[in-house]
């Protein structure tokens, strides 16, 4: 088996607001393997996000990781001073967002800005700007020479999406966290992206942490998948262990909730209720006011993982 | 089947302009020359991608703008050419849901004040109200105990049925959806389509239903139109389109749109290369060539027209009939 890149474990992640504390992130372990494609798919306010800023140690002032590692090629990133984990980010992880134009500088034209990232392995400006125009060329910008000196206002989303992801590339980081990185595009420039980013992993060997809402996108680039909810993993395991064999009745239900591309189908199954409110979490599994399947065992305990095949765990009462 | 909504070639452009004394600068051409109709009790979807127009239509049928050129027609009549009275009645028979639920309803009003103004408008009494009203939340699935609360207190999911109990008060025939499901997370998006398709049945309602998602449109629609940059690509009974699209956007589109099948990764897709050229300065001919890997001299020439190419199968494509997208369409 190849190695963890990343490993969390027990990740815990506490918000203090003005009404109450929430939990934003509980109890939460995974690898992202050497080279794979890792997802975290949920609806909004199941901690997927939020995990992915607590790796990058990005969280806000009123946001404590407040248990657990998150050991990255032996170092635990939890522990490092703030000095230290500048120099991880970048440089050994990378992150892309949503929206790439909150993430580049208005005045200043793009390759400048990219050429930024390069210029910090103290390499000359000439070269960097070589590197840039080249590393322009592999994310498939059209006419790269002429591109580099346009401002972000004068691309398109899916062309300031490839800019985000040349910077990244530009410092060859081993880990990729993509945080939704597609949601803002149109599916014809989706469709582009995503390529992108499976050739990064192809041609680079980067391993991948995809942060996404669309179980379609999950299905088009995972290799294994974690299944959130309400500040938990609810099921972990490959691609294809999670479409064709859900064992967590959230996951099943969510298979059959969602509308396909492939068929014209009957009434669609639905799930009952609506994603539950971090300030007022129902005892037992969180999942159980919603659940078809709920047991009276369910609103008192909070149900533990369960194997289920190789690899695949889920964390309910039920057989599954 | 009666027609009951007929779009014919209608166009709608915006001035661009610029300082104190409106220095005319360009065109867009967000709506150039859109046609076609919607029969009653049947779902029309209307897809396309952001900047294809699909919204201004769907404005410019409710009559939410005007156009710059011809005109729509509801139930025989110019809906651009009523007053008073009539376009008071027209208006009752037609109503709109949108997709940010949260945008849509007023923050100040409780949400019985807000399902309840279109009949107070109409002078509906007292009585008649509170009955109508409880009629109808109970037929979209709110729950009675809501009725008193503020749209911030609702969930996403619950504050689209307020909106669509809103829009349903009036009993209408016919009902605008722009991406009625966009802003609602997976779990809550099939309780919406199915209260959508239910009270469809019941009052036998007339739906354009206008988004993005490729997978939504094919569970609620019986035909469907493909926008592109302001003109409608092609328009097809549903299975029709998905099974057998002759337009390249359209298979283009449908081969980007992930399934819902990690086995399908596979698959040969047709990638449209680059962006969609701006609206501003669109290319002359049919607006697809740029982009095109089956254009031709032609294409880059003459505009296509839309044109009925099987029954009851329009496309806009030069080349429509000896293009094969069996290959890369997997349904």
């Amino acid at each position: 088996m190849e190695d963890a890149l990343l490993s969390v474990k027990n990740l815990s992640v506490v918000f203090k607001t003005t009404s109450g504390t929430v939990q934003a992130v509980d109890d939460v372990s995974f690898d992202v393997k050497e080279g794979e494609i890792f997802a975290l798919v949920g609806e909004s306010g199941c901690g997927k996000s939020t995990t992915a800023m607590s790796i990058m140690r990005l969280v806000p002032k009123n946001c404590t990781i407040t248990g657990g590692q998150i050991i990255f090629r032996g170092k635990d990133l939890v522990k490092l001073k703030e000095k230290e984990m500048s120099s991880v980010r970048g440089k050994e992880i990378g992150m892309i967002f949503q929206n790439p134009l909150d993430s580049l500088n208005p005045v200043y034209p793009v390759g400048i800005q990219v050429s930024e990232a390069v210029l910090l392995d103290r390499v000359p400006r000439d070269e960097a700007w070589k590197k840039v125009v080249e590393i322009f060329k592999d994310v498939k910008i059209p006419d790269p020479a002429e591109r580099v000196r346009s401002y972000p206002h004068e691309l398109s989303g899916g062309m300031r999406q490839r800019v985000m992801i040349a910077m990244m590339l530009s410092r060859n980081p081993k880990l990729l966290i993509a945080d939704e990185p597609t949601t803002a595009l149109d599916v014809t420039i989706q469709a582009q992206i995503l390529e992108i980013i499976k050739d990064l992993k192809d041609t680079f060997g980067t391993s991948i942490l995809v942060i996404t809402h669309d179980f379609g996108i999950v299905a088009e680039l995972a290799d294994r998948v974690a299944v959130m909810y309400a500040g938990k993993i609810v099921e972990i395991g490959s691609v294809l262990q999670i479409f064709e064999k859900p064992r967590h009745p959230y996951t099943q239900l969510l298979m059959e909730a969602l509308p396909k591309i492939t068929k014209k189908q009957g009434r669609l199954k639905t799930i009952p209720g609506s994603v539950p409110n971090l300030y007022e979490l129902p005892a037992g599994c969180s999942f159980h006011p919603r659940c078809p399947k709920s047991m009276e065992i369910c609103s008192k305990i909070a149900p533990q993982l369960k194997k289920a095949g190789e690899g695949h765990f889920f964390l309910c009462h039920r057989e599954g | 089947m009666e027609t009951i909504v007929v779009i014919d070639n209608v166009k709608k452009f915006f001035n661009v302009t610029k300082g104190l004394f409106k220095k005319h600068l360009y065109q867009i051409r967000a709506v150039d020359g859109v046609s076609f109709e919607i029969k009653r009790g049947e779902t029309f979807g209307l897809v396309g991608e952001s900047g294809s127009g699909k919204t201004t239509v769907a404005r410019l049928v409710m009559r939410l703008t005007d156009p710059t050129e011809n005109t729509i027609f509801f139930k025989g009549k110019d809906i651009f050419k009523a007053k008073g009275k009539e376009l008071k009645d027209i208006r009752r028979r037609m109503s709109m849901v949108f997709q940010d639920p949260a945008a849509s309803l007023n923050p100040r009003a409780t949400i019985l004040d807000s399902i309840k103004r279109p009949l107070e408008i109409y002078g509906y009494k007292k009585s008649e109200i509170k009955a109508i009203v409880e009629d109808t939340i109970e037929k979209v699935a709110l729950g009675k105990e809501l009725l008193n609360r503020y749209p911030h207190q609702l969930s996403g999911g619950q504050q689209q049925r307020a909106s669509i109990a809103r829009a349903l008060v009036l009993k209408p025939e016919f009902m605008v959806l722009d991406e009625p499901t966009s802003a609602l997370d997976v779990s809550v998006q099939a309780q919406i389509l199915n209260i959508l398709l239910e009270i469809q049945e019941r009052y036998n309602l007339t739906y354009l239903f206008i988004t993005h998602n490729l997978s939504v449109v094919r569970y609620v629609s019986d035909r469907i139109g493909v926008m592109y940059l302001g003109k409608i690509v092609e328009i097809a009974q549903v299975d029709e389109i998905y099974s057998s699209p002759l337009h390249p956007y359209t298979a283009g589109l449908l081969s980007s749109a992930p399934s819902l099948s990690p086995r399908g990764r596979s698959r040969k897709k047709l990638l449209l290369s680059g962006d969609p050229p701006s609206l501003i300065n669109p290319p002359p001919g049919c607006r697809l060539y740029p982009r095109c890997p089956y254009a031709e001299k032609i294409c880059r020439e003459e505009i296509p027209e839309l044109r009925e190419v099987k029954t009851d199968h329009f496309v806009a494509c030069h080349r429509a009939g000896e293009l094969d997208f069996s290959g890369i369409v997997r349904w």
